[in-house]
């Protein structure tokens, strides 16, 4: 089926949730210090929208259109509940590094802006794939993020050392900035960079151009 | 006159459908590195002046000449002392031998301390003079706008700014950052809101903390340690203040700019020499000088009234803020930078005292930080453009008041 091909795919880079659409930008500042963390996480995540978006697209014809907003919050807080609770009893290290952030997926743009957006007006099958899809790009950007601040902050990938550091007797020394969280700002702001230079009609119309006070000629 | 005849003929190749299109940029840049631009204005108003952005930027260039040659003497003397009173044999690092090539290490002798900061100061300048070169000749090609003499202005600041044992990956790293993040990514000089030699030196500051922060000091000798004057304000107050060789750390010592610290800004005395040249030219806005330095004396003062049992940077009067860390050189060479101050007149004021309100919140108050001009000013930078709107704002409701609007 085409058409579910292009919801699982579009996501990934044409319509990325964060690189185009701006959501869910918090929680790649947060939780992109380490890999493995962010692995956790992104699963986390499309699990939360694929089965958010399956549920609110199967009661969809249901909902009276007044309270649709808490009828999905309550879906999505059930399902965040539950994911929380498999963290604390299956990966409880890893569940006290998300801390908060897992509890956050909640009040994550992706997981409402998709329900909205996309399981409110389409049956259930393709809302589970698109919740899918748009779960993919995140983990797109949050994994790239991760990669290059846990390789350039603390010179490891998933917690092997690949630039052996100064302190640890090797040659690199760990970019501290990296491990804080406005480099994920400067990083994916890189990435939409990049991806805009590649796909150009992602790039925004001009508010205003500035016109030209001056010209090249004609002095004497 | 053969070399203009030269440019001329070659210019076609670097116009539109010429063969070197791309290269028009650095043509450009040749080309006004010689000539006067040859630039009319388009729309009103038509101001004729000789001042454009080209001598303003070369002004400040020149001005900052006096703190960078007082830079590399103190560079070397504060070396060179550290060195003897360790009674080492050399600083120790890949700079010696280029030392040992003209000069001795002998604290007393003038040749000895400056040669030992031109071999210390010239790589770096080089390095980010190349690296952040790179970048501005780079965007000018691709976005198409003109390499700028501004580069000339941010480059000198961001070397003058930096340590003196500054790796030069990292001062290749930071001016990249100051460049590409700092200006290029917003269209270039004129639309950067932020300072970018400051952005990349807050890089560097964030990303190697250890140090970068300010509270021991910088010398180019490996092994030397200590904390800088304003680390032990912060840490014990004014009276334990003591230059790290050993010796004790006078108000015009510090005023001189016989102490440690980053490469240009030990010395007030050539910074204000530096900042004459400004005001005199008109280049700087006293308004801006004279706000950072007004906010500076009042929240000082301030900090003095109130007091304080547990922490005794409280104490530090005004002229002791003036003398140490970067103060002097913020308020002259960074503060002052048009594009990124604030524009009104009245806006120039406000955005002053913020400055110098901040500097000394930062530096008495922020227990991490012993030094906070840098952060200052770019706190202030981010704040420019609302200050100005305000202040357009009030003036045009007190014309409606008035009634002639």
């Amino acid at each position: 089926m085409a058409g579910a091909k292009q919801v699982l795919l579009t996501p990934l880079f044409e319509d990325n949730p964060i690189a185009l659409q701006i959501l869910g930008v918090c929680s790649a500042l947060a939780v992109t210090t380490q890999l493995s963390v962010t692995l956790v996480m992104c699963v986390a995540l499309t699990l939360v929208t694929a089965f958010s978006n399956l549920f609110i697209s199967m009661i969809r014809n249901h909902m009276p259109s007044s309270i649709r907003i808490i009828v999905q919050m309550t879906i999505i807080a059930s399902l965040v509940i539950a994911v929380d609770q498999f963290l604390q009893a299956f990966a409880f290290e890893i569940s006290k590094n998300l801390s908060v952030f897992v509890g956050l997926i909640i009040t994550n743009c992706i997981v409402m802006g998709r329900a909205e957006a996309f399981a409110m007006k389409n049956p259930p099958g393709i809302s589970f794939l698109d919740g899918i899809g748009n779960g993919m790009g995140y983990s797109i950007v949050l994994i790239s993020v991760a990669c290059i601040r846990e390789l350039f902050g603390s010179g490891s990938l998933l917690g092997y050392e690949i630039l052996p550091l100064i302190e640890n007797g090797g040659w690199y020394q760990g970019n501290g900035l990296m491990l804080l969280s406005p480099s994920a700002f400067f990083i994916i702001g890189f990435l939409i960079w990049g991806l805009r230079s590649v796909r150009k009609e992602q790039i925004e119309v001009r508010e205003f151009r500035i016109a030209p006070q001056s010209k090249n000629e004609g002095a004497f | 006159m053969g070399l203009r005849r030269v440019l001329d003929d070659i210019e076609p190749h670097f116009k539109k459908g010429g063969k070197y299109e791309a290269w028009f940029a650095l043509f450009e840049a040749v080309d006004t590195l010689f000539y006067t631009p040859n630039k009319v204005t388009l729309a009103q108003p038509h101001v004729r002046d000789g001042i454009d952005l080209k001598r303003i930027m070369i002004t400040v260039w020149v001005a900052a000449f006096f703190p960078m040659f007082y830079g590399m003497y103190n560079l070397g003397f504060q070396a060179n002392s550290a060195i003897a009173a360790m009674a080492l044999e050399g600083s120790g690092d890949w700079h010696e031998p280029f030392i040992a090539l003209l000069a001795g290490h002998n604290p007393a002798s003038l040749w000895d301390n400056t040669w030992f900061g031109v071999v210390h100061y010239m790589p770096i300048y080089l390095v980010v003079f190349l690296v952040g070169g790179f970048w501005e000749v780079l965007f000018a090609m691709k976005r198409g706008h003109e390499i700028n003499e501004g580069f000339f202005v941010t480059s000198i600041l961001f070397t003058l700014i930096v340590p003196p044992d500054i790796p030069l990956w990292q001062a290749a790293l930071g001016i990249s950052f100051g460049i590409v993040v700092g200006k290029e990514v917003f269209g270039g000089t004129g639309k950067n809101f932020l300072n970018p030699a400051l952005t990349g030196r807050a890089f560097l500051f964030f990303a190697y903390a250890p140090q970068m922060s300010g509270d021991a000091v910088w010398t180019a000798v490996d092994g030397f340690s200590g904390a800088t004057p304003l680390g032990q304000i912060a840490a014990e107050g004014l009276p334990a203040i003591a230059a790290a060789t050993g010796r004790e750390l006078t108000w015009l010592n510090a005023f001189f700019g016989q102490m440690q610290g980053s490469i240009g800004e030990t010395s007030t005395l050539a910074i204000l020499l530096g900042a004459c040249l400004l005001l005199i030219t008109r280049i700087a806005s006293w308004r801006i000088m004279l706000g950072v330095f007004l906010g500076m004396c009042a929240t000082a003062t301030l900090f003095n009234t109130i007091g304080s049992d547990t922490n005794a940077a409280f104490a530090t009067p005004w002229y002791w803020h003036f003398v140490l860390g970067g103060f002097a050189f913020g308020m002259v060479f960074m503060a002052t930078d048009p594009v990124s101050a604030a524009m009104t007149n009245t806006g120039k004021w406000i955005f002053g005292g913020l400055i110098g309100f901040m500097i000394v919140l930062i530096r008495v108050v922020n227990p991490a930080y012993p030094e906070g001009t840098m952060l200052a000013i770019l706190f202030a930078n981010l704040f420019a453009p609302l200050i100005d709107y305000f202040v357009v704002k009030a003036n045009i409701n007190r014309r409606r008041a008035r009634g002639v609007l």
